[in-house]
């Protein structure tokens, strides 16, 4: 079963973690990657992204020509991806520990941070037809 | 491999002895890991040279020597590094004195290694992968492109299956007759999710991926080929093979979900329902009965009804109670209730899906409300039919059965206006 795990942060979470330590991005950065490699090494990772700034993304939509017409995000949008895994894993309980795990990375002051992910299932079960 | 570059009776040729050369590696040398590794080296060699140089004479003694060679390889590496810890553990580990029985059965060989594949240790998506490349010759990227997932990530997956039946102590030998009854029940589970991953790939955009039914069915023929008087292994056999006889019938050139009474039923493979029929009423006369073989029966019965209309539920019925006696897996309970409606009327089929409403394991499962929405529509409660529709829709992990319970709530709606 593939569950999508999507780390949301706060509109200001980029710029806070700009003011962090050097130590405490290290940390961070470490924290996340032990976390891809024992996923790599489980056989449990499909795909893992990190996001650029939201500064630099724009809304996207069809103008009357056929041409795409941007427009800069909404301030009203308190949050955002910051990042996603894509998991193959045995069970939801498993994607909720990996979740688990990761909101558990470590921020300014070194402790959890207890960023939020939110649990998707990825659509790629098969039909039940079959199933008896 | 890569299939574009070979014959498909050389591909062919090479998934067959791929077991079979684990097998005698096995026998020479006791690693387990290595000796697959080094196999499939042999088969990405073979597929390389055999297309320009020709097939050679002996295809399985050209495998095994240059298996055998990629092992001493391979184990001299490893020994030079395990030397560097423990001489003497690699003394013990990576070798074994030739066992007397070298010429021993190549096709007993590739039993015991599905055996050993399909341990109880492993998780069934380790069982699957396992299987796949070690008795299916598969390379760990077409194992891959299948379950659409990375292949550095299925080749650690291979990998620590192959970890856990070392350290589980897992041996090349048959099972011992006591646990040998478990154990195929093991390897049937695991060619029967083969095949039903496969059920989901096979339509629309997703049609470049390896064929995981074709290869489910293959490998499910070759375990019957090897066990024939056994009935279970011929009935898992007849079902997927009459299962798999509607595969053109079954999706739309959309790739839409065609529910099986509105299936164009002069698609279905006779070919395929007459192998399976044939093969059913084998295992039925062996006499006792296993689940594998009552799903068969279940899909003979509608295989060989030539319009929805002339399906025989009564039959259908009766089996889903021998069924329903051997296996409390709710998606049989709903099943019986849909044969019962059939028969009975939907009144008698949606009773019998009230008391599975605090049925734990169905409680979030989308297959309640779209059986429910089913039998509501035949009892003519079309608002409460829609509801359920698109209840059930809201809880499906796969995306043609969301669509199709989606276009059911759309067309209920429209017949409304």
């Amino acid at each position: 079963m593939k569950y999508i795990l999507m780390m949301h942060c706060p509109r200001t979470g980029y710029e806070l973690m700009g003011a962090w330590s050097k130590k405490a991005v290290a940390d961070h950065i470490a924290f996340m990657h032990a976390l891809n490699k024992d996923l790599r090494e489980a056989g449990e990772l499909a795909a893992a992204e990190g996001l650029a700034d939201p500064k630099q993304a724009v809304i996207v939509r069809v103008g009357k020509d056929g041409a795409p017409v941007t427009d800069g995000v909404f301030p009203e949008s308190k949050e955002f991806l910051a990042g996603y895994w894509i998991v193959d894993v045995e069970s939801e309980k498993r994607a909720h520990e990996i979740a688990a795990r990761a909101s558990s990375a470590p921020g300014a002051d070194g402790k959890p941070f207890i960023i939020p992910i939110e649990v998707r299932q990825v659509m790629s079960a098969p039909p039940d037809e079959f199933v008896v | 491999m890569t299939p574009q570059m070979l014959d498909t009776q050389t591909e062919h040729l090479l998934r067959e002895l791929a077991p079979q050369v684990l097998g005698v590696l096995l026998h020479r040398f006791r690693d387990f890991s290595v000796a697959e590794d080094a196999v499939q080296d042999s088969l990405i060699a073979a597929a390389n040279q055999w297309p320009h140089e020709g097939t050679p004479d002996n295809p399985r003694a050209w495998l095994i020597h240059v298996a055998t060679r990629r092992m001493t390889d391979r184990v001299r590496s490893e020994r030079a590094r395990l030397n560097r810890e423990t001489a003497a553990a690699a003394e013990r580990s990576l070798f074994v004195i030739p066992s007397f029985d070298l010429d021993s059965d190549a096709q007993d060989d590739t039993l015991v290694l599905l055996f050993m594949c399909c341990h109880p240790a492993l998780t069934p998506a380790s069982a699957i992968a396992l299987t796949l490349r070690a008795v299916g010759g598969l390379t760990t990227a077409e194992i891959a492109s299948a379950f659409l997932v990375p292949e550095s990530t299925m080749a650690q997956r291979i990998t620590r299956a192959k970890g856990i039946i070392k350290s589980s102590g897992v041996r090349f030998h048959s099972p011992s007759s006591k646990e040998r009854a478990e154990r195929l029940r093991a390897v049937l589970h695991v060619l029967y999710l083969i095949f039903n991953e496969g059920y989901t790939s096979s339509a629309g955009p997703e049609l470049q991926r390896l064929d995981l039914s074709a290869e489910a069915i293959r490998l499910t023929r070759a375990t019957h080929a090897l066990l024939p008087e056994d009935p279970e292994v011929a009935g898992l056999l007849a079902l997927m093979l009459l299962t798999d006889a509607r595969r053109t019938a079954r999706t739309g050139p959309a790739g839409e979900l065609i529910p099986l009474n509105e299936q164009d039923r002069s698609l279905w493979d006779q070919a395929a329902i007459q192998d399976g029929i044939a093969l059913l009423t084998g295992a039925l006369q062996k006499g006792s009965v296993g689940s594998y073989t009552l799903q068969a029966a279940i899909a003979a019965v509608h295989d060989e009804a030539r319009r929805a209309e002339d399906t025989d539920w009564r039959q259908i019925l009766a089996l889903y109670d021998l069924l329903k006696r051997m296996s409390d897996n709710p998606m049989v309970l709903l099943n019986h209730a849909v044969a019962a409606a059939m028969v009975h009327g939907p009144a008698a089929g949606l009773g019998l899906l009230n008391a599975l409403d605090h049925d734990a394991r169905l409680a979030s499962h989308h297959r309640l409300d779209a059986v429910r929405a089913h039998l509501l529509e035949l009892a003519g409660d079309r608002i409460a039919a829609i509801e359920h529709y698109r209840s059930a829709a809201k809880k499906t992990a796969s995306i043609p059965e969301r669509n199709y319970l989606l276009t059911q709530v759309a067309r209920l709606a429209e017949h409304g206006d």
